[in-house]
């Protein structure tokens, strides 16, 4: 019985799912091709890891912005905080002798301390999210500047067998120069990186405050008659944004062992980018955190790609960068509008559109 | 009912810019009573100038008023901003240096008229301008996220139509239209800044362009209705910031001879949206004011100089105190506090027997 109602009832693919298979799927496409054509590196299961290992912060970044913009608002400021961060905890453990955790408690701090800032102005004000992140970045990097203008290498004895840390997976690598078989790597930073994910898949997913993300991005009217408390749970998203550019703050420090104000430009850039690629709509109420993943590492794998084919100006990354967001928004506007049937149409010119003959044929009755 | 409101509050709307602008002038006339001092000099290529810290204002924020005209008429059309006016910039100074060095570093001729390379830059810089209108009007994208390619792209497109070099023009009379021309004791950008307001106030003026934008920025399925097609009208708007663009961008090239693709006008879009916010202009989109934002562009050009002028500020920390200002600007006219505001003025001041009850009957 159970099986027949299952089948009975099964739902049409949900909009953030839809774009979830595509990324996915685009992503798998891509790699595969350039494992075909180029082999070499792509075929190394650790130029796959070292994705995530170089990108480890920007996931937690490109999280944190997707929870902000499943909800309908934009936080700009994360790379801000990233460098602050990064910035701080360097100073605190080499000056002022501070522990590794006391840093990660500082790490914390900071980001909900923005959070916090931001979001009361935002959700209790009704500013312009756009506009105060904005404020918050340049706060954060001004900030920055003031606490140490130098880059800091960290020499701290905690922090570095932190960082040493590394997990070599059984049964997967590759085979050195030499003939020995050297297991493949991931840091410590990736594992932050995922249990993140995995927090924030479980809490999108099924929590009364995750749902009522949606709800409110999907059309706040809406959620207000619903009952949602929608000022709150749109400070609680931005202190969970601040909270989470802290950690990756922390996690960028973890990876580089340096502090500098110059650290993570264009973070917030590459992480808004890296959630659209990852089928989160601006608009708000549409998205995936898993989607956000291969977002990101769809965006690493373009760079690797551009590598590979040899293209050795400095500007082919930044223009297939483009290329392929522009691809992604473009296809996600087509797929929208071609679900929602009436309500949302590409204003196309009339010669563009192809004439539907059934409609036409068929006598209004 | 909010937009009847934000039509009550019209006139209300310029008081913000002015008060801010004021606010700032009188910081600075306390630090430096002689801020309004201008002088007569002699510049080391023997050109008489005017020098003096408003001239100085006028002459830098020259670039960001232009950019700021295009960003209102954007901003109400489309309700969103156009974040790539910056990589835009690096595209139009990639044009103009190409098209005048051709794939020579520094050469002794220019290789073609300056007008030549300033009429490419236009119809590249509109070109892209269009691009992203397409995306915003056809594809109804949000206009910032379509313009998010453009901001991730537009630096490294600019390099690339560079030549991958950093090209330098020694001829002098390039340098006219970033610096001064002789004869003329003004400094060049703040007359074209000066030519673009005229030429924008007239088209105001004498056009319905300003009435259609707004109409379609207020409600475009009602100004669809009206017979106004908002695609035509959001498409023009994208390219008239895209005319902006390359003016601003041959400004730029034209002060420093060259061109740094990565970080010339870094953060000017960022300049550019406070200068419409503070304006006045509401950042969804519909009414718009023209003249407040123009005086917000200058208005953050103003802190700028003023924020160096203090001690203390370097050029790494001005970001901060900046980020202060804007958060302290953007508190004060947020609705909440403005009704809040406006409640205890009503508090203090209470009108006597107010014959509105009279009125609606």
């Amino acid at each position: 019985m159970t099986a027949i109602k299952k089948i009975r009832h099964r739902q049409p693919l949900t909009d953030s799912n839809l774009l979830l298979i595509i990324t996915i799927s685009i992503f798998a496409a891509m790699y595969a091709l350039s494992m075909i054509f180029f082999g070499g590196g792509f075929l190394n299961p650790q130029q796959f890891l070292n994705l995530f290992n170089e990108n480890a912060s920007l996931i937690i970044l490109a999280c944190a912005l997707s929870v902000v913009m499943i909800q309908g608002g934009i936080d700009i400021s994360v790379g801000g905080i990233t460098a602050l961060v990064s910035v701080c905890c360097a100073v605190y453990l080499e000056d002022r002798g501070g522990s590794v955790l006391g840093a990660l408690g500082l790490a914390l701090g900071i980001g909900l301390a923005f959070g916090l800032l931001q979001g009361l102005l935002i959700s209790f004000l009704d500013i312009q999210p756009f506009i105060i992140t904005l404020a918050g970045m340049f706060l954060a990097r001004g900030i920055s500047t003031m606490v140490e203008v130098n880059p800091r290498t960290v020499k701290h004895a905690g922090f570095s067998a932190l960082r040493e840390i590394e997990i070599r997976l059984p049964g997967i690598g590759y085979y050195a120069k030499n003939g020995n078989f050297i297991n493949a790597k991931i840091e410590l930073g990736v594992i932050v990186a995922l249990l993140v994910l995995l927090a924030l898949f479980v809490v999108l997913k099924w929590s009364r405050f995750g749902r009522s993300l949606y709800a409110i991005g999907g059309g706040s009217q809406n959620a207000l008659m619903l009952g949602i408390n929608i000022r709150r749970t749109r400070l609680y998203s931005y202190m969970i944004c601040g909270m989470l550019s802290g950690i990756a703050g922390f996690v960028y420090l973890l990876h580089t062992g340096s502090g500098s104000v110059t650290q993570a430009t264009g973070a917030e850039m590459k992480a808004i980018a890296s959630s659209i690629i990852g089928g989160v709509l601006l608009t708000g109420g549409v998205g995936n955190i898993i989607g956000t993943l291969f977002g990101v590492i769809s965006l690493g794998t373009i760079n690797n790609v551009v590598v590979a084919m040899g293209l050795k100006g400095p500007w082919w990354q930044g223009i297939t960068t483009g290329a392929m967001l522009c691809l992604f928004i473009v296809l996600q506007s087509i797929i929208i509008s071609n679900r929602n049937g009436g309500s949302f149409k590409l204003a196309l010119p009339g010669w563009f559109i192809p004439k539907k003959k059934t409609n036409e044929s068929k006598p209004p009755q | 009912m909010l937009k009847l409101k934000e039509t009550a509050r019209k006139n209300a709307q310029l008081l913000f810019p002015l008060v801010s602008l004021f606010a700032i002038v009188i910081i600075n006339l306390i630090v430096e009573p002689n801020f309004f001092s201008l002088e007569l000099r002699v510049n080391n290529v023997g050109n008489t100038v005017l020098s003096g810290n408003v001239i100085s204002i006028l002459d830098n924020g020259s670039e960001l008023a232009i950019l700021a005209i295009g960003m209102t008429l954007v901003t109400a059309a489309s309700g969103g901003q156009d974040i790539s006016v910056g990589a835009a910039i690096a595209i139009a100074g990639g044009v103009v240096l190409r098209v005048l060095c051709g794939n020579e570093a520094s050469p002794d001729i220019l290789h073609a008229p300056i007008i030549y390379a300033f009429l490419a830059s236009c119809v590249v810089a509109m070109l892209f301008g269009a691009f992203n209108g397409v995306l915003v009007s056809i594809f109804k994208i949000q206009p910032m996220i379509a313009t998010l390619i453009l901001f991730t792209s537009g630096r490294s497109i600019g390099y690339w139509i560079g030549g991958g070099q950093i090209a330098k023009i020694s001829e002098k009379q390039f340098g006219y239209f970033g610096g001064f021309i002789p004869g003329v004791p003004v400094p060049t950008p703040i007359l074209i800044a000066v030519l673009c307001m005229i030429v924008i106030a007239l088209v105001l003026k004498f056009t319905n362009l300003g009435l259609y934008t707004q109409a379609v920025g207020i409600n475009e399925k009602s100004a669809r209705l009206n017979g106004l097609n908002p695609v035509r009208i959001k498409l023009l708007a994208y390219i008239i910031i895209g005319f902006c663009v390359a003016v601003a961008a041959f400004i730029k090239v034209s002060r420093m001879s060259t061109i740094n693709y990565s970080s010339v006008a870094q953060d000017i879009e960022m300049d550019v949206i406070l200068a419409v916010a503070i304006g006045g202009n509401a950042l969804g989109g519909g009414k718009f004011n023209m003249a407040g934002s123009i005086i917000g562009a200058y208005t953050i050009q103003a802190l700028t100089v003023t924020l160096y002028a203090m001690p203390g500020v370097t050029s790494e920390s001005i970001r901060f105190y900046k980020a202060l200002v804007i958060i302290i600007l953007v508190v004060i006219s947020s609705p909440a506090v403005k009704s809040a505001l406006e409640k205890l003025w009503a508090k203090l001041f209470p009108k006597k027997s107010p014959p509105v009850k009279e009125a609606l009957v």
